[in-house]
């Protein structure tokens, strides 16, 4: 039995002294005190199995459906009558389509990040999130993949974009960042649920040992792939793993790297910037975090998961937050500086547009929420606030939405010839699509919370201090 | 149906199986008719069984009508039982896919503007110029351009009409043989009123008529009147006499109140003629003629004008009376005595319709005095048939018919229920005569309110003849028969005088051959398409006031001045899409009729900069009253710079109810405002912001950011432009060191190879800005030759018009006189084209010869293309926009041009379909293609010849020599993008004297 007074072993390694540590060098725990192996199986897997599906659950996941009833409706009439439907036109080519898929791949990195970096760099906190985040990744790109594949003008002819066999003789364009968007986006689809799929097999099979109902004790046999905690699997398991962490960290950085082509590699002032890369890069880790914190706070509070998802978990987000978000904030402060320092009279303008133009409202609040509204996580206070935490990552994630916003439209709308110049503003069924697939998101999310443990079993057991010990022991 | 009988479809097949093209519609008509045909369509479908007899509306009996057109298509699917022949020997030419030109003439206010016709398999599918006739000498305006549209429109009348029901010609006859027994004696009750007519024959047989009925009179009406110019003639020469004007002489042109480039008889020869004095080029003799325009609303003429002097229209008299005296204390007009007493026998003083008649009257004293009559100024006798005062002749009429004394009325053309003056009430005066006829090409106001509706035939439908603004004759023939059952005058006439069977060939035929043609002459006409010779001759007169009138004291307030659309011309082109959808000149406003006024009295009247431009933002405006002489109307407002202060313009035409699908509901009726004592407005109008809801309206305007002042958009090169006198100094002042490298081509920094070109040919083209006046005619050219979609208002407003080139109108300067430039932009065909290498399917890709092809069938529409190209030249399908279902509007579209489908990106593609035709011939004989053989369509229809086509790569075509100028410049070039259209730097001619003065950065302003 774990008691109050036991440390992590990082401690135990320091010479002991006869002062006690003074408390604010003791980092706050990954786990609650007084949870042994047998405690953190049965509350997780409870969650899945035993308790009674709470009513909240079903009023959200309700929701959420009508969300894809709504989606469903919009695809329908977006295939029926051609992408009119919505808010796009001549100078303004791409508008809420392109803006939701950035938003979307954007929040789709945390969990990479979360389960490959973090795992590398052997970040344990990172395990009573990274499960959660992955799904969420796993959503988001499902969400993001929307756009791209319905925005076409003919989107029965999307698979033209794939290099396939084919009696025309044709290869897709190579030079198109178009084309590479397809294979970073598929590829990063495929690693994310590949990685994710794989880290859950032990539990899959802790469920199914666990399940009291013969249908249920197959269905999670089914995917558990006869998982039985040999140590010869455990072997393999943690090669497989790591090795998949190997593989999708670089494509952390590689996915909004070419997500950021699409704009760099154009002419247009607003998109023409070699930065573009690392700013995006920096951008979608801010994203993914705000939203894995938007979901993480009211689902611990809803599932009683304080004890795993720390306010050390918070905070340590917090802290991501607030240097992802310094990074965005330098790149639109560099954006004027290259505007300004190249002379050039259509990035002059640009940027003169997007200060005092028509949207010069929604850059101020882009401003606020992503420059400003972090700044707060530099004080304990508010980062150990799950209130206050909540708040600011909702700024971050409306700041993102915004941040495309203004990078698309108010780019695209006064460009070279002030001839061509327009306007853009979303339609309803810009509107619709949108929310029709935050309500995706959330179902999918809904459903991943009812019917899988949404922490990680097996690795939260070795958070525990016997894990830990026993470990140690085994090493020397 | 007390008759029980059904019809089979084998049945039915039969009644119509035997009739083809014209027959084939008539016997739909007969069909239509039986009882049996309304129990067919009862069975076949029972959710439209509406009852065929009275009482079915217009459009539900169009509806039906498409039913049974579609039914009985079934029947053309299958081969006929019969056995059919092939040709034996082929008609000579007639070779499928290749056109045929044949050479008619569209009359317009009754004036003859010769044109070229392809035909495609007897389908006429495109209009060109005739470069032999006098008056388009091969361009041609968006009238033209529109009328083969005009043509095929699903809209147009297809059955004679008694009181709405659907009849027959022959019982229109019936109907009318008692009105002519009555009408016996001496034809006193009966009346004709037709527009300006100028056919000799069609004249000869009116004349025949008021012999044979000595009582009868016959009316004219144009709403585009002219009896202005008509009454300023007579006080000057003391009878109606034609005047036309040679530019090509004249060194001085004063326009007052005149758009003689872009509108009236004659425009597109005046464009040609004067533009070929401004054509500034490097090692020729340097002379340029120089323009001054005094007019009210900023014309097309006014905005190339040198020196632009805006007044109020009722400070034109005072303003033209000053030119006559020789004595004016504004400097400009100052000048402008100068130079036309500096230039006598070569300058011209050219008034516009709208003006008063004493205006009228002053240009040609002043023309005479100056010697220029003879020269520059060509008077002949009318070419009108009859030319009366027209207002004068309605008046008339309207007077007779409310006294009773017109017993029977044939409106021949025309719509006078829509378009006469207002204060005449014609509409009630009509409604008194017992027995009317309307003859028209569409089921129109005047059409419901008549007895009977005669379908009219389309000149393209049927012979004729008219004369041009010179008096040449040109013979019209037809080049497919009547599409729906339409009538021509000339067999309305017939059945008046009583010759039946005379077909409207015999009427034009014997009435020619009576004055000494023969088959052989006839045959030179027909193919020609002008009669030899038959140019009025030229009178020497001289000109003297016969009265005078003097200048009335300027008028304080605002004025209202009034004018026919610039795109729909009085209303009767309100059906045509494309002329709907062509941007209005200087307003670049679509679909609609705005009122125009300037900037200052836009906020003298409460609508402030501030809530004008964040509306025009959203293509949004205000509502307005404007009042005049008691009648008030609700109008959009609308801003224009350089319009002259305190006037407001008003265009009428639009407001149309009963014009067809596309006319109806749209725009708003201005003819209430229109009084026969003030054709053109006058001064006395109100304007106020309306501040009933709903205070906005939607405007579909295609450009709202028209300033190019550096303060405002910074030094984008996009228009370069000089001085004459700045050019002779610094010819090179467009090749701006701050703007990249001259389009010669050393500058490229690209990792790549070059494209080589040197074994193919390098398509390209130069646009001259200084002699383009923005007429709109490449627009609309572009438009018909390639197929291009219309895609409505809502959808303009959404900013997704699909022209292919759009003529961009910039401002610099004074808001309240600002420089004005046009620049016609189609796809560059970049060497580095930005929208090459951005489509993940490779559906736009570089063609050999180095145009940017468009592969319709592979784009999948990322639109990433458009948001690549800095021009933003790319039109996107966002919706299903050609009509695939219309049968007519299939027979006329162009061949070799796909119709695009939804959700793919389309541009201008230099007519790649012309491009390829020629090479093909070239490649059967051998060659190389010779320059000029290729015209591009745009390049075709422009009458002052700005736009120049043609392969870069032989050094001695007019493209490489016009490439190799000083003023040759690329847009935007520093993106290094190397476009192959490039641009002649615009070269203005203002009065030295004036220049520092008036225009003080004329010199190097090479921004």
């Amino acid at each position: 039995m774990a008691t109050k007074h036991e440390q992590p072993p990082v401690h135990e390694l320091r010479p002991t002294t006869q002062e006690p540590i003074p408390e604010r060098f003791i980092p706050t725990p990954t786990i609650e005190p007084g949870h042994s192996f047998a405690t953190i199986t049965d509350h997780i897997s409870t969650i899945v199995l035993r308790r009674k599906t709470p009513f909240g659950w079903f009023i959200g996941f309700l929701i959420a459906l009508g969300g894809v009833g709504l989606l469903t409706v919009s695809m329908t009439m977006l295939i029926g009558k051609g992408v009119g439907i919505w808010g796009i036109n001549h100078p303004v080519g791409w508008g809420m389509d392109i803006i939701n898929f950035v938003w979307w791949i954007g929040i789709g990195h945390a969990g990479t990040l979360i389960s490959a970096i973090l795992l590398l760099l052997r970040q344990e906190w990172r395990t009573s999130i990274n499960r959660f985040a992955e799904a969420m990744t796993l959503f988001a790109v499902a969400s993001a993949g929307l756009y791209p594949a319905l925005h076409t003008g003919r989107p029965w002819f999307d698979y033209w974009l794939f290099p396939y066999p084919n009696t025309m003789g044709l290869w897709p364009q190579f030079r198109s960042p178009l084309m590479w968007d397809v294979f970073a986006v598929s590829t990063y689809a495929t690693v994310s649920a590949l990685f994710w799929y794989v880290g859950l097999i032990p539990d899959l099979a802790t469920l199914r040992d666990r399940a009291t109902s013969l249908p249920v004790k197959r269905i999670y046999g089914l995917f558990a792939l006869g998982w039985r905690g040999s140590a010869k699997h455990w072997h393999r398991y943690e090669h497989a793993y790591l090795l998949l962490a190997g593989l999708s960290t670089p494509l952390v950085l590689s996915v909004h790297t070419i997500v950021s082509f699409d704009f760099a590699v154009a002419q247009l002032p607003g998109w023409h910037a070699t930065f573009f890369p690392p700013y995006f890069v920096a951008g979608a880790v801010f994203a993914g975090f705000a939203m894995v914190l938007t979901l993480a706070i009211p689902a611990r509070k809803f599932f009683k998961l304080e004890d795993f998802i720390t306010m050390r978990h918070l905070e340590n987000m917090g802290k991501v937050l607030l240097a992802t978000g310094l990074i965005v904030a330098y790149a639109y402060a560099m954006e004027w500086f290259y505007g300004l320092y190249s002379g050039n009279v259509f990035e002059t303008y640009m940027l003169r547009n997007r200060a005092t133009g028509p949207y010069a409202g929604m850059y101020a609040a882009l401003w606020i929420c992503n420059g400003l509204a972090p700044q707060l996580m530099w004080f304990k206070r508010f980062r150990t606030s799950p209130f206050w935490l909540f708040v600011v990552a909702m700024f971050v994630n409306v700041g993102m939405w915004l941040e495309r916003f203004v990078i698309i439209p108010a780019s695209l709308h006064r460009d070279f010839l002030p001839s061509s110049w327009g306007m853009y503003s979303g339609t309803f069924w810009d509107w619709s699509f949108y929310i029709g697939s935050i309500g995706l998101f959330f179902a999918l999310l809904f459903l991943f919370l009812r019917f899988l443990p949404m922490i990680s079993i097996f690795e939260m057991r070795t958070l525990l201090p016997e894990a830990q010990a026993h470990a140690e022991h085994e090493e020397h | 149906m007390s008759d029980q009988k059904t019809l089979s479809f084998s049945e039915f097949r039969a009644r119509i199986g035997d009739s083809r093209g014209k027959e084939f519609w008539r016997s739909l008509e007969d069909l239509s008719r039986s009882e049996v045909f309304d129990e067919f369509m009862h069975q076949e479908f029972p959710q439209q069984a509406l009852p065929l007899d009275k009482g079915v509306d217009r459009r539900s009996f169009v509806k039906l009508m498409g039913a049974s057109v579609a039914m009985a298509g079934l029947a053309a699917c299958r081969q006929p039982a019969e056995a059919i022949v092939p040709y034996v020997n082929m008609p000579e030419n007639l070779i499928p896919g290749k056109p045929i030109f044949f050479a008619t003439a569209m009359p317009l206010g009754g004036v003859a503007h010769g044109v070229l016709v392809e035909s495609h398999l007897n389908r006429p599918t495109k209009i060109e110029g005739n470069p032999e006739h006098p008056t388009t000498i091969g361009a041609s305006d968006l009238f033209m351009q529109a009328s083969v549209l005009g043509l095929y429109d699903p809209d147009r009348s297809q059955v004679v009409r008694r009181l709405g029901d659907t009849a027959t010609w022959g019982e229109f006859l019936g109907a009318l043989q008692p009105v002519l027994n009555a009408a016996k004696t001496d034809g006193a009750g009966l009346r004709i009123l037709t527009g300006t007519v100028t056919s000799p024959s069609l004249g000869a047989q009116l004349q025949g008529l008021l012999t044979q009925y000595p009582g009868m009179k016959w009316h004219q009406w144009e709403a585009v009147s002219r009896d202005n110019a008509r009454e300023g003639s007579r006080i000057a020469f003391g009878r109606y006499v034609n005047t036309h004007y040679d530019f090509k002489k004249a060194n001085v042109v004063v326009a007052i109140g005149s758009d003689f480039l872009d509108e009236g008889a004659g425009h597109l020869r005046y464009a040609r003629d004067f533009m070929s004095r401004r054509k500034v080029r490097a090692g020729e003799a340097q002379s340029m003629n120089r323009l001054y325009a005094i007019e009210s609303g900023i014309s097309n003429t006014g905005s190339v004008a040198d020196h632009r002097i805006g007044v109020k229209p009722s400070q034109i008299h005072e303003m033209a009376h000053a030119l006559m005296t020789g004595q004016s204390s504004n400097p400009v007009l100052a000048a402008a005595i100068k130079d036309l007493q500096a230039n006598r026998g070569a300058g011209v003083v050219i008034v516009g319709d709208e003006q008063p008649a004493i205006v009228h009257a002053y240009a040609h004293v002043i023309n005479s005095r100056l010697g220029n009559i003879g020269t520059t100024v060509l008077v002949t006798d009318s070419i009108e048939v009859a030319p009366i005062n027209q207002t004068e002749s309605l008046k008339e009429l309207v007077a007779d018919m409310n006294s009773g004394a017109v017993k029977a009325l044939i409106v021949l053309g025309g719509n006078p229920v829509f378009d006469a003056p207002a204060d005449l009430k014609f509409q009630a005066a009509y409604d008194k005569v017992p027995f009317k006829v309307h003859q028209s090409l569409y089921y129109d106001e005047t059409s419901h309110r008549s007895n009977w509706h005669i379908p009219d035939v389309h000149y393209l439908e049927t012979w004729g003849d008219a004369r041009a603004h010179d008096g040449t004759v040109s013979i019209i023939q037809p080049l497919i028969a009547p599409l729906y059952n339409g009538r021509s005058h000339y067999e309305t006439l017939g059945a008046l005088i009583g010759g039946l069977d005379q077909t409207p060939y015999q009427a034009v035929r014997s009435y020619w051959f009576s004055r000494g043609a023969t088959e052989q002459s006839w045959r030179q006409w027909l193919h020609d398409g002008v009669v030899a010779n038959s140019a009025l001759p030229a009178t020497a007169v001289s000109a003297a006031l016969s009265i005078d009138v003097a200048p009335a004291a300027a008028q304080p307030g605002i004025e209202l001045e009034l004018r026919h659309d610039p795109t729909i011309y009085d209303g009767r082109f309100a059906n045509n899409g494309w002329l709907q959808e062509l941007p209005k000149p200087q307003s670049k406003v679509t679909w609609d009729n705005v009122v125009v006024v300037g900037p200052k009295t836009a906020e003298k009247i409460g609508y402030a900069v501030d809530e004008r431009e964040k509306l025009v933002n959203a293509k949004e405006t205000r509502f307005v009253d404007v009042t005049y002489r008691g009648v008030s109307l609700r109008l959009p407002i609308w801003v224009v710079p350089g319009h002259t202060e305190d006037v407001a313009t008003l265009y009428f035409g639009y407001g149309r109810e009963k014009g067809g699908r596309i006319a109806n509901g749209i725009g708003f009726n201005t003819y209430p405002m229109r009084f026969s004592n003030a054709l053109h407005g006058g001064p006395g109008a109100q304007i106020a912001m309306s501040e009933t809801a709903p205070r906005i309206y939607k405007v579909a305007c295609t450009q709202e950011h028209q300033s190019i002042d550096p303060k405002d958009v910074g030094e984008r090169g996009i228009i370069r432009a000089a001085s004459f006198e700045g050019y002779k100094e610094n010819p090179k002042f467009a090749q701006d060191p701050h703007h990249g490298s001259d389009v010669a081509g050393h500058g490229s920094e690209s990792m790549y190879p070059e494209w080589d070109y040197s074994k193919k040919h390098a398509w390209a083209m130069v646009i001259d800005t200084s002699i383009c006046t923005g007429c709109n005619g490449c627009v609309i050219a572009c438009q018909a030759e390639n197929n291009i979609a219309i895609v409505g208002k809502d959808e303009v407003v959404r900013e997704r018009e699909l022209h292919w080139l759009r003529i961009d109108r910039y401002y610099r300067g004074d808001v309240e006189n600002p420089e004005v430039f046009h620049q016609p932009v189609p796809c560059m065909q970049c060497e580095n084209a930005p929208c090459e290498p951005v489509c993940p399917v490779e559906a736009t890709s570089h063609s050999e010869d180095g145009l940017n092809d468009m592969t319709y069938n592979r784009c999948v529409g990322t639109r990433y293309c458009s948001n690549n190209c800095p021009y933003k030249v790319r039109r996107f399908n966002f919706f299903h926009y050609s009509d695939y279902d219309t049968p007519a509007l299939k027979a006329m579209r162009n061949p070799d041009v796909t119709v695009r489908t939804r959700g793919v990106m389309e541009k201008c593609t230099y007519c790649v379909q012309r491009v390829n035709a020629a090479k093909i011939e070239a490649e059967k004989q051998n060659r190389r293609v010779r320059d000029g053989e290729v015209i591009t369509a745009c390049q075709q229809a422009c009458p002052t010849e700005a736009i120049v086509f043609g392969d870069m790569n032989d050094p001695k075509s007019k493209v490489a020599q016009l490439k190799a100028q000083p003023t040759n410049y690329a847009l935007l070039e520093e993106l290094q993008t190397r476009p192959r259209t490039t641009y002649l730097a615009t070269i203005r001619n203002p009065h030295p004297d004036l220049a520092t003065a008036h225009k003080a950065d004329s010199g190097h302003e090479a921004h």
